[in-house]
């Protein structure tokens, strides 16, 4: 170890393997993944989400899974909480879909209105 | 690098090892594979979480579920359930886990709310075999702060600010002790870690190298700098064997990050650090005979002064330390002394883990602020006392502490308040007493293992505590006599006053405070060759109540000496107790509890 910088940069890439071992604040997104969600293909949106998350280094975005939300013809639903602002919930996801809401929504804090459940009614 | 959505934590600590928690880890791997589920959930296997009671642990984040008693067929449902369909196993929780149908997290449940957590801070958070799990969670930084920004008089002052007191039982002001070994003078300073621990009991020494080796490692580094030593040595009994293989890969990996060995930091400060392994006796956990055994000479106390401080280690100033002393350093120096003296009580500063063990629900380590009350650990976070049984006393510091009764249950817990009830702070471990512990009987437990460990140099302890276990022995069997108990209280003062070594001088003070609490079942003892709660062997006899007895004869066949005697359907049964050799038989096997002991 040479300094303290070079301490620091170790820390920063390694705090990314554990940070959701603590309490944070963050963005949190969970995807259905109960049996209705896995059928209608929530796998391949949870694994491009998390991809995503990874490639663009977003270190405050929590990636969480949940069970059936009751709307189970909507699956893939995919619900984003930020600290201050409502609920939004995604339906019918995909893993084209998830990026767009990743780089609009989690990125720069625009709801992708067409894909929420608001948009069917 | 690879991102994980959920992060499966399970113990592996020398507990949950020991309940199996190895075959749970490959089971999992197993299962993650079957369910394609590898790339999205991490299992990491973690040091003590201080629930032993409920062990095998597994605790599943994000969500901080708390699984307990995690057996292998559960995993396959905590798998497919809880990580592939994001339901948690309800049934499987840890009991207080779920309340009113509620969930609640693991940093929810009473055993740990009440905690405050500062040397097991990364127990069961972090991988201890993983240095970089370590950095994340702010490992090596105040070793860097210490050695780009403080000068060792600094970090001397922070400790002695602090407050903080040796953990391993005197108590005595840490900060005084680096002091004292900075302004000795001499070309060769060494600092020492005592994990030799070995009160009967405790394990909270053992549970840090476990699961945070690399806080020990980093504040041994600190007191390296601050004092002016180059050389570190661990002493660790071989009795611990995960503690110790965790620790080596601490240091061979603190070696290759360049955070052990020369120019840390880029600094002209050099240290290194070796593990010497101790053949387990009680008395190398004091500090002379302890400098000793590193030395390679046999394991025996010598007269202080010259303290370590001045003549340690190859007759070098030596600072020495115990593990949990040390765990707390580099947290003093992260977050500042004045946040470590923020709690505890006036003269005791900072955090104290207990082993809680004996007769309570939750057995297990716990760390809590000082000041908080026995009460409080006992009944909130230990859980109160199993079976309904009314709590008796307690006993503090092992061998050469004392027994608290329930009188003293609002007692702040700290080091002078336990001295003047006649117990002491010791290494921490707190074992429960209820109403069927025989204090007498405790007091003998004690004094056998303290005569078993005497090292035998000093005539006091070699010969008075051997006398003083037989007469404990002479009054357990129901041989006593009045005059004894003067006789135990007089050797008692003596052995105290001329003891070479702590261990000892204080050998005598489990005795001492079961006389000055329960004296009463001692005279009872005596007098009545009576064991009030029935546990001493020699003084109890079994009878059979008539009124009770239904003539069965179940309990004349289980007597493995035929003291029985009755005559089946017809006759109430009879027990001859000259014959009698008290196991207890017949009373277990009696469907009607017609059989009784006193």
């Amino acid at each position: 170890m040479k300094s303290l910088e070079e301490l620091a940069k170790i820390r920063e890439e390694a705090i990314k393997k554990v940070d959701i071992r603590g309490i944070r604040e963050g963005t949190r997104i969970v995807v259905g993944m109960a049996t209705c969600g896995i059928a209608a293909g929530a796998r391949p949106v949870l694994m491009a989400l998390l991809e995503e998350v990874k490639v663009r280094n977003l270190e405050d975005v929590l990636v969480s899974q949940t069970g059936c939300i009751g709307v189970c013809r909507l699956e893939p639903i995919v619900e984003v909480y930020r600290p201050g602002e409502e609920k939004v919930t995604y339906v019918e996801m995909t893993p084209e879909k998830i990026k767009k809401v990743v780089a609009e929504h989690i990125v720069n804090g625009k709801v992708v209105d067409a894909y929420t459940i608001g948009s069917l009614a | 690098m690879e991102i994980f959505r959920s992060h499966v934590l399970i113990c592996g600590g020398t507990g949950c090892t020991s309940s199996g928690s190895e075959t749970l880890i490959d089971t999992f791997n197993k299962e993650l594979e079957k369910n394609g589920l590898t790339n999205e959930v991490k299992i990491v296997k973690t040091g003590c979480f201080g629930l032993c009671e409920a062990g095998p642990i597994v605790i599943v984040y994000p969500e901080g579920a708390f699984y307990s008693h995690v057996k292998v067929e559960d995993i396959k449902r905590i798998t497919e359930e809880h990580l592939l369909k994001g339901r948690i196993v309800k049934d499987l929780l840890f009991k207080e886990a779920v309340e009113e149908d509620q969930i609640r997290s693991i940093n929810e449940v009473e055993f740990y709310k009440k905690q405050k957590r500062v040397a097991l801070k990364n127990c069961g958070v972090i991988n201890p075999e993983d240095i970089r799990e370590y950095i994340a969670f702010d490992g090596y930084k105040a070793l860097g702060k210490a050695l780009t920004e403080m000068k060792p008089e600094d970090v001397i002052d922070a400790i002695k600010k602090s407050g903080l007191r040796g953990r391993g039982g005197g108590g005595f002001p840490s900060g005084l002790k680096w002091e004292f070994t900075y302004k000795a003078q001499n070309d060769q300073k060494y600092v020492a870690c005592n994990a030799d621990e070995g009160d009967p009991g405790a394990f909270m020494d053992r549970s840090v190298l476990e699961g945070d080796p690399h806080a020990i490692v980093e504040a041994m580094a600190i007191a390296g700098y601050a004092v002016g030593a180059d050389q570190g040595y661990v002493y660790v009994r071989a009795e611990y064997p995960i503690a110790v293989n965790r620790l080596q890969i601490a240091i061979d990996q603190a070696r290759e990050y360049g955070l052990l060995g020369k120019n840390i930091f880029g600094t002209d400060f050099a240290f290194d650090l070796e593990i010497r392994l101790g053949a387990g006796a009680f008395v190398c956990g004091e500090e002379t005979a302890l400098l000793n055994s590193i030395e390679g000479k046999r394991g025996m106390p010598r007269p202080r002064p010259p303290f370590p401080a001045i003549k340690g280690l190859w007759e070098k100033p030596t600072l020495l330390n115990n593990v949990e002393t040390y765990a707390n350093v580099a947290q003093i120096i992260l977050n500042g002394p004045e946040w470590f003296a923020s709690m505890g009580t006036e003269k005791s500063k900072g955090t104290k883990v207990f082993a809680l063990g004996g007769k309570i629900n939750n057995t297990g380590l716990v760390e809590i602020p000082m000041g908080t009350t026995l009460k409080e650990v006992i009944y909130e976070i230990g859980g109160g006392i199993p079976n309904g049984k009314a709590f008796k006393a307690v006993q503090t510091g092992g061998p050469s502490g004392g027994c608290i009764t329930a009188d003293y249950l609002e007692t702040p817990i700290d080091y002078d308040n336990l001295i003047a009830l006649g117990s002491m702070m010791g290494s921490g471990g707190m074992i429960v007493m209820d109403e069927d512990n025989c204090m007498v009987d405790i007091a003998r437990f004690f004094l056998d293992f303290t005569v078993d460990e005497s090292c035998g140099k000093c005539p006091p302890c070699r010969i008075g505590t051997k006398r003083m276990l037989e007469i404990l022995d002479k009054i357990t069997s129901g041989q006593g006599e009045l005059e004894d108990i003067d006789k135990l209280e007089k050797l008692a003062a003596n052995i105290k006053a001329s003891a070479l070594c702590g261990l000892g001088q204080t050998a005598p003070n489990p005795v001492l405070s079961t006389l000055r609490y329960f004296r009463d079942e001692y005279i009872a003892h005596v007098t009545e060759k009576r064991c009030p709660a029935g546990v001493c062997q020699g003084l109890l006899s079994y009878t059979v109540t008539p009124e009770l007895c239904k003539k069965c004869g179940i309990c004349a066949n289980k007597c493995p000496v035929n003291c029985i005697d009755g005559v089946k359907g017809k006759e109430v049964y009879k027990i001859d107790t000259e014959k009698c050799i008290k196991c207890g038989a017949c009373m277990e096997a009696c469907p009607f509890k017609a059989i009784s002991k006193k």
